[in-house]
C-alpha cells in the first residue's frame, strides 16, 4: 500500500476565507496533519498559494475537496513524496 | 463544522456581519417607531376599541415584516449574485461546490430573514400589553400607554446597542434614539390636536 507523506501545491484562493481559515481547515482533516502555507503572489481578488502538507498517510481527494470548499482552485501538484508500507508487493 | 460555526463562516467570507447588524438596528426601529406612532395615533383618538387597535398593530407588523423579508432578499441576492460572478470572472472557474457557491444563496435569505423578523417580533413586544388586557389580564396602565411606554423602552434598547457596537457612550446613544421617539410623539400630538 502506497501512502502520501508530503504534498506541495499550487492554489489560487480569494481573499476571504484568509490564510489562518484555510490552514485550520485543512489542518482538521487528520490529527497528524502539518501545514505549511505561503503566499507567493496577491491581486486586487486573489492569492496565490504555496501549500505544503505533511502527514504519514495523506488523503489527497479529501484534501482537494476541503480546498475546493473554501472557494480555492488547485492549480497543480508540484511535489509529491510517497512511501510504500509493509505489505506493498514489487512486480518484475 | 456545526451549523452555527458553518453560518459564521458564511458570513465571514461575505463580510456580512455588518450587514445584519445594520438591517436588524435599521428595521427594528422602523417597527419600534410604527408602533409607538399607530398607538399615540390611538392614544390622542377618543376611545377606540381595543381590537381595532390590536388588528391595526398587528397589520402594520406583517407589512413591516413581509417589507423587509422581500426588500432585502431582491437587493441582497442580486448582491451576492454579482459578488460571486466577479470572483468566479478573477478564479477564472465556477466555483462550484465551493463555500462561496453556497453563501451567495444563503446569505441573502439570512439578512433577509433578519430584516424581517427584527420589525415584526419588536412590533409584537411592543404590543404584548394589547393582548394582555384582551385576554382579560389587568396591567397596572391603560394597555395603549402600557405599549407606548414599551416601545420607548425598545427604542432606548436599540440606541444602547447601535452605542455599543460603535464604541460610544451607551447612555448618550440611547438617549439620542429617545429624543427621535420623543420628536414623534410631539408631531403626532401636533397633529392630532
Amino acid at each position: 500500500m502506497v501512502r502520501i507523506k508530503r504534498l506541495v501545491l499550487d492554489v489560487l484562493k480569494p481573499h476571504q476565507p484568509d490564510a489562518l481559515e484555510c490552514t485550520k481547515a485543512l489542518a482538521r482533516l487528520g490529527v497528524d496533519y502539518r501545514i505549511k502555507l505561503t503566499m507567493t503572489e496577491m491581486d486586487e481578488r486573489t492569492q496565490t498559494l504555496q501549500i505544503v502538507i505533511q502527514g504519514e498517510d495523506l488523503d489527497f481527494e479529501r484534501i482537494k475537496e476541503t480546498i475546493t470548499n473554501m472557494g480555492c482552485s488547485l492549480r497543480s501538484i508540484d511535489e509529491v513524496e510517497a512511501t510504500g508500507a509493509p505489505g506493498t508487493t514489487t512486480e518484475s | 463544522m456545526n451549523l452555527f460555526a458553518q453560518l459564521r463562516f458564511l458570513f465571514n467570507i461575505t463580510h456580512s456581519e455588518d450587514i445584519v447588524r445594520r438591517y436588524f438596528v435599521v428595521n427594528g426601529f422602523d417597527g419600534a417607531l410604527t408602533m409607538l406612532g399607530l398607538n399615540m395615533g390611538f392614544y390622542v383618538s377618543d376611545n377606540v376599541d381595543l381590537s381595532v387597535v390590536i388588528s391595526a398593530c398587528l397589520g402594520a407588523a406583517v407589512a413591516l415584516g413581509m417589507s423587509g423579508l422581500a426588500s432585502a432578499y431582491i437587493s441582497e441576492a442580486a448582491e451576492r449574485k454579482r459578488w460571486l460572478s466577479e470572483l468566479e470572472d478573477a478564479m477564472i472557474t465556477d466555483l462550484r461546490g465551493s463555500a462561496h457557491r453556497t453563501a451567495a444563496k444563503v446569505v441573502p435569505l439570512l439578512v433577509a430573514l433578519v430584516n424581517s423578523l427584527a420589525p415584526l417580533l419588536i412590533s409584537l413586544f411592543i404590543i404584548t400589553p394589547l393582548w394582555l388586557a384582551d385576554a382579560g389580564i389587568l396591567l397596572p396602565l391603560a394597555p395603549v400607554e402600557a405599549a407606548i411606554g414599551l416601545a420607548f423602552l425598545t427604542i432606548f434598547g436599540l440606541g444602547v446597542f447601535l452605542g455599543r457596537v460603535s464604541g460610544r457612550l451607551w447612555l448618550w446613544s440611547g438617549l439620542q434614539a429617545l429624543l427621535i421617539a420623543l420628536a414623534t410623539v410631539l408631531i403626532i400630538f401636533i397633529i392630532g390636536d
